[in-house]
């Protein structure tokens, strides 16, 4: 087994006990390159299907691209596809940075769709390699009721041993590629012939590593035209992936605080 | 956080070739974990650009001197407080390896942070301030890693600038934690002297440490080995699922250990069933041909249906886990509440779960304290050794045949609150106490014996037939009741009419009577009842074991009425009877009578009247911690 041979054996072994231990389980489907992973893990670990919702949180301010791709493989996957809307950016609080608050929408999305169907578990993915607060999730991440993240009082998770049990109307996120790096992401794309968003390639000296809302979202220069060369692009760059996040930038705590609120 | 790379490395594909190593760093709190995580991306060139100018400023900002550690501590608060919360991975590459570099809290609030990161690694580093030396989390840290199944320990002595790179003062703290190592069978691959602050030792040897002639950090580190293939071992895949997504039915799960093909004869345990791999399921191309080994997550079909349930394990017929409902671990504890004997549990093997029973708890010690007091109950934080007595069969091995099926993890309320290895497996033996779990009582003991003023017995009278054990258990209701307490009575014949109406009286229905009588009394003194039985019980085994299911509870009286007396007294006329040939089996009369040895109390009744006979018994409860004495009215002295 080589290295992404592990990753996905992981992977697929994460999807197995959300679905096994979990009553309601939606994936959130953000349709960047990570979730498009994600899906086909998924499928690998369900024999090709997905027994369980896609969940489009949508901000309505995505890139043309990125929702043409959502109908196309929606229907190509035969995905059980749900778009839910966000709230007007009036409703999240005033305190945040602006980019930080336009990102906040999302999570204010989430909650909606979470009282609409009652999940009590949401498939995210998010890696530990991205941003520090990740690093420091568990692969079962339980949320308060307000959909919280409490890092204080993180349950003890080893040996693949994951607390399945939610307090009542509280959830879990299961984050099936949280051990995954960027390039491995990449290599894996590449090994399994997983389509991408164009906007990952570089046009005009420039492409985006990350995607987010349009506005709040910027490309980086780089001259990567092909995932090869997205690999060898990684090898060199000491600029990390969400250098293009703006909400990430703003104060030294905001994406802390927008992740203990729930925040992916 | 993105600290990937070094320059110097060669340009492939992250981790693909390059043997990828997970490391975690653990030790006391303030030892220096998160400044030698930020030394070592310093010295190995992972930062990104700007980064360590940014953190200069942001210190220069917030009024605090800089430290490497602020590279790590990701939240506000670990900034705030100096102190880290939960682990951070960092990634670098030394010249031969990709390294993953887990950082683990060392305060002991967080222990169970550092056990979610130390799981995950290959290797690990412990780190120990050379001015402070070993201390009790260094000790519990080391324990800890041990019991996680991380055999690879480099031990790095921080801080030498603090002790003017004392070759003596480093070998000291040296052979102490190399003493406590190894008398947890870890050897440790390296004992570095390091200042993590300055630099010396990390990836460099300096002059300062000029006498010290072994690795530096990065070389320890470019040593350790990638986990090792289970692929070696017997079969072993734990069934995750079933699925009938289509008109397949597949049997999923991650193989653990060994390898298997289609075609294998294969067997279900723990249930036994036989039966071979028709194919391997995959997607997108379905089936696959070729051997699958262990960490692949697999879908396998069967030739024949059977019924196989998630939890079952599959192995190959001549190499199979042993079953059993009894199992010995060696576990550490997290939950704040502490492990006690009765406790009822849920534990999970891989992905089979069954409630359990903790029926024995031996050598309960805190790792971190040199002396190490045994304890009844296993503290937070604490680890200890348990006899677990399991409601469903489970399938299992122990940990030095297989560390994978071999591992077990405790669940209390939902939450995982300890986990351990599986010492040994008693196959086949019956469940004790019961196969069904029951449920807990609403009330905790001390409620009710804050209001009884006593705690929960079981007061056990044996004797001849007629020498007064009814007589005097009613006295001792009685009294008990008056007093407040709650004292039920238990009379082997009156549980002869009903309970136990299936038995006779030969020498197995008799155990089995006694057994019933101990297994009722023992639920009620759980219960904080003081259960007062009164049965001749003649033979000396069952009241053992009476004994033995009751346990501290069990306060033996014997009713030591002379042989004559009793068969004077006769109220019930079995005497008589039994003379008369009328009566088999009838304890009196012969010499079947085995005489209690250790009984707590010994009362002739032809001696004493009933009134002094339950007092000696009242004083015998109150010197064995049954009753609580009197309380004492303060206010009546004034």
């Amino acid at each position: 087994m080589d290295h992404l041979d592990q990753l996905e054996a992981q992977s697929i072994y994460i999807f197995r006990e959300a679905f096994g231990r979990l009553k309601k389980i939606a994936l959130l489907w953000s349709l960047g390159k990570d979730s498009n992973v994600m899906i086909w893990l998924a499928r690998k670990a369900f024999f090709g299907r997905l027994p369980f919702p896609a969940l489009h949180v949508d901000t309505g301010k995505k890139f043309p691209e990125m929702y043409r791709f959502r109908d196309y493989y929606g229907k190509e996957w035969d995905l059980d596809l749900r778009v839910e809307p966000c709230p007007p950016i009036d409703a999240v609080d005033p305190t945040l940075p602006p980019a930080a608050r336009s990102a906040a929408r999302k999570t204010e999305g989430l909650k909606m769709a979470l009282g609409k169907y009652g999940f009590d578990g949401l498939i995210a993915g998010i890696r530990r390699d991205e941003e520090a607060t990740r690093a420091k999730e568990r692969v079962f991440s339980p949320r308060g009721l307000e959909g919280n993240w409490d890092v204080r009082d993180q349950p003890p998770e080893f040996w693949d041993h994951f607390n399945a049990s939610p307090p009542q109307g509280a959830h879990l996120r299961i984050h099936p590629i949280l051990h995954w790096t960027e390039a491995d992401i990449w290599a894996y794309t590449k090994r399994e012939n997983i389509p991408i968003i164009p906007l990952y390639l570089a046009k005009d000296g420039k492409r985006y590593r990350s995607l987010g809302d349009q506005d709040i979202t910027n490309p980086v220069a780089s001259t990567a035209s092909n995932i090869d060369e997205i690999l060898i692009e990684l090898e060199q760059t000491k600029v990390p992936e969400r250098a293009g996040r703006a909400l990430d930038h703003e104060t030294e705590d905001a994406f802390e605080r927008l992740r203990v609120a729930g925040y992916l | 956080m993105n600290m990937i790379v070094t320059p110097a490395s060669p340009a492939t594909p992250n981790g693909t070739t390059r043997p990828q190593v997970r490391i975690v760093i653990v030790g006391h709190v303030d030892h220096g974990k998160s400044t030698l995580v930020g030394r070592l991306l310093h010295e190995t060139g992972s930062l990104p650009d700007g980064k360590l100018e940014m953190l200069k400023a942001v210190s220069a900002r917030r009024g605090m001197p800089f430290e490497w550690s602020f590279l790590l501590d990701a939240l506000q608060t670990e900034r705030d407080q100096g102190i880290t919360i939960d682990t951070t991975q960092i990634r670098f590459r030394t010249n031969s390896r990709d390294i993953v570099l887990i950082d683990a809290p060392g305060h002991a609030e967080f222990l169970r942070n550092m056990i979610t990161g130390a799981s995950q690694a290959d290797g690990a580093v412990l780190i120990i301030d050379a001015l402070e030396g070993v201390r009790d989390q260094t000790r519990r840290h080391g324990y800890l890693l041990h019991l996680l199944g991380v055999k690879q320990v480099a031990v790095v002595v921080n801080k030498m600038d603090r002790v003017d790179f004392s070759a003596e003062r480093f070998k000291d703290i040296s052979d102490e934690i190399s003493a406590h190592l190894q008398g947890l069978g870890v050897k440790p691959t390296a004992v570095i002297p390091i200042s993590a602050r300055d630099g010396d030792g990390v990836a460099e040897r300096t002059d300062r440490i000029g006498w010290y002639k072994g690795p530096t950090v990065v070389e320890a580190l470019d040593r350790l080995e990638p986990a090792r293939p289970l692929e070696a071992l017997a079969l072993r895949l734990p069934v995750q699922a079933i699925y009938k997504f289509d008109d397949r039915r597949i049997v999923a799960g991650r193989i653990e250990s060994g390898s298997l093909i289609a075609g294998d004869e294969i067997v279900i345990m723990p249930a036994g069933k036989i039966a071979r791999i028709k194919t391997v399921e995959s997607w997108p191309v379905t089936p696959v041909a070729g051997r699958q080994g262990a960490g692949r997550s697999v879908g396998i079909t069967l030739d024949r249906e059977l019924f196989i349930e998630r939890g079952d394990i599959i192995a190959h017929t001549d190499a199979a886990p042993r079953e059993t409902r009894r199992l010995r671990a060696r576990i550490f504890w997290l939950h704040d509440k502490p492990l006690a004997k009765g406790d009822q549990l849920l534990v999970r093997c891989g992905p089979k779960e069954s409630r359990a029973t903790v029926v024995a708890i031996e050598k309960a010690v805190d790792p971190g304290e040199l002396s190490s007091t045994e304890n009844k109950a296993i503290g937070r934080n604490h680890v200890g050794e348990i006899d677990i007595s399991l409601s469903n069969p489970i399938a299992t091995d122990p940990y030095t045949e297989n560390p994978r099926t071999g591992r077990l993890v405790i669940e209390v309320s939902g939450r995982i609150a300890g986990g351990g290895l599986v010492l040994s497996v008693d196959a086949g033996q019956r469940a004790v106490p019961v196969d069904i779990v029951p449920v807990e009582s609403a009330l905790r003991p001390d409620e009710r014996s804050a209001r009884y003023r006593h705690n929960g017995a079981v007061v056990w009278l044996t004797g001849l037939p007629a020498s007064g054990k009814s007589t005097l258990a009613k006295a001792l209701e009685r009294r008990l009741f008056t007093n407040g307490g709650s004292p039920i009575l238990l009379d082997g014949d009156t549980l002869r009419a009903g309970l136990n109406s299936d038995l006779g009286f030969s020498a197995a229905d008799r155990s089995e009577n006694i057994r019933r009588l101990a297994e009722v009394a023992t639920h009620l003194a759980r219960n904080g009842h003081i259960a007062i039985v009164a049965a001749v019980s003649p033979a000396r085994e069952d009241r053992a074991t009476a004994r033995r299911i009751a346990d501290t509870a069990f306060r033996e009286i014997h009713v030591a009425t002379p042989a004559g007396v009793c068969e004077e007294r006769d109220p019930k006329g079995h005497y008589k009877k039994a003379r008369a040939g009328a009566l088999a089996s009838f304890t009196g009369i012969g010499n079947d009578y085995e005489t209690p040895q250790a009984a707590e109390l010994v009362i002739d009744t032809s001696a004493r009247t009933v009134a002094e006979a339950a007092d000696e018994i009242e004083q015998m409860l109150k010197t064995t911690g049954v009753l609580f004495d009197e309380v004492v009215d303060l206010a009546a002295n004034i």
